[in-house]
């Protein structure tokens, strides 16, 4: 990796990383006696560690000249593999925190291993180390590819993954040590945080420096999805996490919105973290990704142009139906309602388009496990988008709200969609990028998806039964007219439920790591064929304005 | 027509993306800038006290270990929830709180008005192991708690920090901040007659962990959970039971 950038731009790798070590053993002296010492600590090795990579490629023969007539996808084969790392890593600590629910005394007296803590490393691990990383792999390869250009740089797509890498480790890693800010998805302190901004900056400049340079008169329909993603979470970000630290040497901050209008701040980032982070991002790696390999053109134009705005601008509007009922005013609850609803008709455009570009391919759904992943992937999007609509109902959410179902809804999104069009992704990337003609074993990717669709399966229905009856039960009354069960009555009824929903998870669990080894199989192919396999699938399909 | 327009605007990067930020910015603007300025949104309630620095310590206790990931703080107007939780929270309620625990998620019960429901020494003996006194309880042991002493010199720091965000702490609250966390814990020390003029008579001054003498992080966040519900007395003079 170090191999492919010019000597030049190792030695301003090595500087940077010398101003984060700096910068560590600042935080780590200063922050004495504070959490935010330990963080400076951590700061401090992970420089280290970039440093001695640097270090150790650094008398590597420089990269010929011909270089920047080829793609740069070094970075795209790095984000890969740690997507994959974070993938095994957050699904596990998800699988453990599904048990803890079910067997609470495995926390062992240790305050980083309960419930608590543990979950929100859960959620970031999967959303941000498993996704993101996802995403800005994949937006690196389709940014090039559907531009017909290089990135402009080396070195920034390495700023962009180093820096987001070490803004996940510093997140999960605060959870543990009892650092966190307590939004939902937005957990991070304010250093994180003004790292995170840093890193976003950068990766906006090196997408939109790489459209400049496109040889196509348009940009394609998954960089709309993939700028939108960029640009929109960088907004969010920004402005949820405004907090007023209570030293420049101490952790803590406290937000800068209260109550009500904290809450609402909090949800129109939440729930827009699902649109541009969770939704809009998968659906541009889809609309590249799917129609590719399917062969096939994407469906209808119109549908892509009108299903990108729709969702653009309806989502923004709906974060309002997580706080239906609450002391929010209802005109606002109303508006989300409202919103949320008229939201499932670009969302179905979007899922029908990919469906539609499927038709005259069914075959190979059948046969092609891969291809097999990114339809379901379209149909779990279809359904979850249907269930989100339906839930964003007032009285539905009602029931709904504060239960299992919302976990179930989550998953259905998460497992079905958003894991199953990045697996579905990876392996139709990981043959080009390593330039071999399939992967190493097909036969593990069709376990793999078997796996997957009964994990989700498995979780998804666990939650329906155990959240429907959970809401009923909290609401049922007697014929004397008083409330039926104790909270505890509930609890107990959700037990079994919360033992399928953690097998379930195991299963899908062993997806991602049976993919990693197959992937790390397939580099070693690569290493044996020496790259001679087919290097890359055509782009004709592709172009803007079919 | 219109997709000739869009064939147009898809030649230009800069346009694009300026296209997406003013689509998207459009909800949120229309939805959150009103609830900063509309009166209506929060009552007004003055009785409203402050969390006292140990009750803000606790505070900060319950966000570190996720209690809100389990708990939720907001009633709902709904009958069942009126019913089995108490009167429906308001929102001048949670007006200093920075920030907001309202959660998503009951995998526990509700705590938007737990002060009083319970003892101290309930609270400590849930908190030391829930399955000793709830024993088909799934939260997890807090152990770690007792034994933690509560890290007081920085609270008036934290103090100072909650009053740029807007949260009326007076500058003798702040001076005394860490006198004052330890005094709430010990009713007989001499300071503990501050605590009660600085933040109310209604303040619980009490050795809540049963140990006066040592400020520990379990006397702060039960200090915090006995206080929930209690800032303000508004939400029980509403009558409205909720649909
Ligand atoms: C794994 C989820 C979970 C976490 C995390 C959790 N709790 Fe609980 N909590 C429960 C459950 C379930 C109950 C109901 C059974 C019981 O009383 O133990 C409960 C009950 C309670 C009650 C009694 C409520 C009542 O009305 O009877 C209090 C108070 C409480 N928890 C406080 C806390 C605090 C404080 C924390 C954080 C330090 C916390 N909980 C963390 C699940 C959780
Ligand atoms: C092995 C698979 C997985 C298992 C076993 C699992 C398990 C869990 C559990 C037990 C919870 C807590 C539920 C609760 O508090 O009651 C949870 C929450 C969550 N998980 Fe997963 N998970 C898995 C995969 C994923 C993936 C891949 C993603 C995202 C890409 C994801 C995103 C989330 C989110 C966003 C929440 C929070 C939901 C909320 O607050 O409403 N999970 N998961
Ligand atoms: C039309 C599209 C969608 C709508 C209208 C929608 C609506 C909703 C609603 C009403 C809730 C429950 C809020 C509550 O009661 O607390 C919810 C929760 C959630 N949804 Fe969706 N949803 C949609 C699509 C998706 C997709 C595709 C995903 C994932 C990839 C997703 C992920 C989540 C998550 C993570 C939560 C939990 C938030 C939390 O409480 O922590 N949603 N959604």
């Amino acid at each position: 990796m170090i191999s492919g950038l010019t000597l030049g731009e190792r030695q301003t790798a090595v500087c940077l990383s010398l101003a984060l070590l700096v910068l560590g053993v600042i935080f780590a002296g200063a922050g004495q006696g504070d959490p935010l010492g330990v963080h400076g600590f951590i700061i401090a090795a992970y420089a280290v560690v970039v440093m001695g990579a640097v270090i150790t490629g650094y008398y590597a023969p420089a990269p010929g000249a011909d270089r920047l007539t080829q793609y740069y996808d070094d970075p795209t084969k790095f984000g890969i593999i740690v997507a994959m790392l974070w993938a095994i890593f957050g699904m596990f600590v998800g699988d453990w925190v599904a048990w803890l629910l079910a067997y609470p005394d495995m926390t062992f007296d240790a305050a980083w291993a309960s419930f608590g803590r543990l979950r929100p490393v859960h959620t970031t691990g999967v959303i941000f180390g498993f996704g993101g990383n996802a995403l800005i792999a994949t937006s690196y390869h389709v940014v090039q590819r559907t531009s017909r250009a290089r990135l402009p740089d080396q070195l920034s797509p390495w700023v962009v993954l180093i820096g987001y890498n070490l803004f996940c480790l510093l997140a999960v890693s605060g959870y543990l040590i009892g650092i966190t800010q307590s939004k939902e998805y937005a957990e991070p302190e304010w250093y994180a945080d003004i790292l995170l901004v840093i890193v976003w900056v950068t990766y906006f400049l090196l997408y939109i420096r790489t459209l400049a340079r496109r040889q196509e008169p348009h940009i394609y329909v998954a960089n709309w999805y993939y700028m939108a993603f960029i640009l929109v979470v960088a907004v969010l970000h920004i402005v949820n996490n405004l907090a007023v630290p209570v030293s420049l040497t101490e952790a803590k901050s406290y937000s800068l919105f209260a109550g009500v209008q904290d809450a609402m701040t909090q949800w129109w980032y939440g729930h827009n973290a699902v649109a541009f982070f969770l939704t809009a991002g998968f659906l541009g790696m889809m609309y590249y990704y799917l129609p590719k390999r399917a062969g096939r053109p994407i469906y209808s134009y119109r549908m892509s142009i009108v299903g990108f705005w729709g969702i653009t601008f309806f989502y923004m509007w709906a974060g309002s139906h997580h706080l239906h009922y609450t002391a929010l005013p209802l005109w606002v609850q109303n508006l989300g309602m409202t919103f949320s609803v008229m939201l499932l008709v670009p969302s179905w455009i979007a899922a029908g388009n990919a469906l539609m570009t499927l038709n005259g391919a069914w075959t190979r759904v059948r046969d092609d496990a891969t291809l097999r992943f990114m339809a379901m992937a379209a149909v779990f999007y279809g359904l979850s988008t249907f269930e989100g609509s339906f839930m964003a109902i007032r009285p539905v959410n009602s029931l709904s709200h504060y239960t299992d179902w919302t976990i179930g809804h989550v998953h259905a999104g998460t497992l079905g969609w958003v894991s199953m069009i990045v697996f579905g992704t990876f392996y139709s990337l990981v043959p080009w990028m390593w330039k071999v003609e399939r992967m190493y074993s097909r036969k593990l990717v069709e376990w793999h998806f078997w796996l997957a669709m009964a994990g989700t399966l498995i979780y998804v229905f666990a939650m329906w039964n155990s959240g429907i009856i959970q809401g009923l039960m909290w609401r049922t009354y007697n014929d004397g007219g008083t409330l039926a069960y104790s909270f505890v009555d509930s609890l107990v009824a959700m037990h079994p439920y919360y033992i399928a929903r953690a097998v379930g998870g195991f299963l899908f669990f062993l997806g991602p790591v049976i993919g990693l080894y197959n992937i790390l199989m397939t580099i070693r192919l690569s290493r044996e064929t020496a790259g001679t396999g087919i290097a890359e699938m055509p782009v004709v399909a592709l172009k803007a304005g079919e | 027509m219109f997709t000739r327009t869009h064939y147009k605007l898809e030649r230009h990067t800069i346009g694009f993306a300026v296209a997406i930020i003013v689509v998207s910015a459009i909800g949120g603007l229309f939805e959150i800038a009103p609830l900063f300025t509309i009166d209506e949104t929060v009552e007004t309630a003055p009785d409203m006290r402050l969390y006292t620095p140990l009750e803000l310590a606790g505070r900060n206790i319950y966000i570190r270990e996720g209690c809100y990931a389990c708990h939720s703080q907001m009633i709902r107007t709904l009958r069942d929830e009126v019913e089995r939780y108490g009167p429906y929270s308001l929102a001048v309620e949670s007006k200093y709180d920075h920030p907001m625990l309202w959660g998503s998620k009951r995998t526990g019960p509700d705590l938007a008005r737990i002060g009083g429901k319970y003892s101290d020494a309930w609270q400590v003996a849930h908190l030391y192991n829930p399955r000793d006194v709830v024993p088909q309880s799934v939260m997890p042991a807090y152990r770690w708690l007792a034994r933690n002493k509560l890290r007081t010199e920085d609270l008036g720091r934290h103090l100072i920090a909650q009053r740029r965000v807007g949260v009326p702490y007076t500058d003798d609250m702040i001076a005394h901040a860490e006198q004052d966390a330890k005094a709430q814990v010990d009713p007989d020390s001499d300071n503990a007659e501050g605590v009660s003029e600085r933040y109310g008579e209604a303040t619980h001054v009490r050795a809540f962990d049963g140990n006066p003498r040592d400020v520990t992080e379990m006397d702060a966040l039960v200090a915090y959970l006995q206080i929930l519900g209690r800032l303000t007395d508004a939400a029980y003079q509403n009558k409205d039971k909720g649909e």
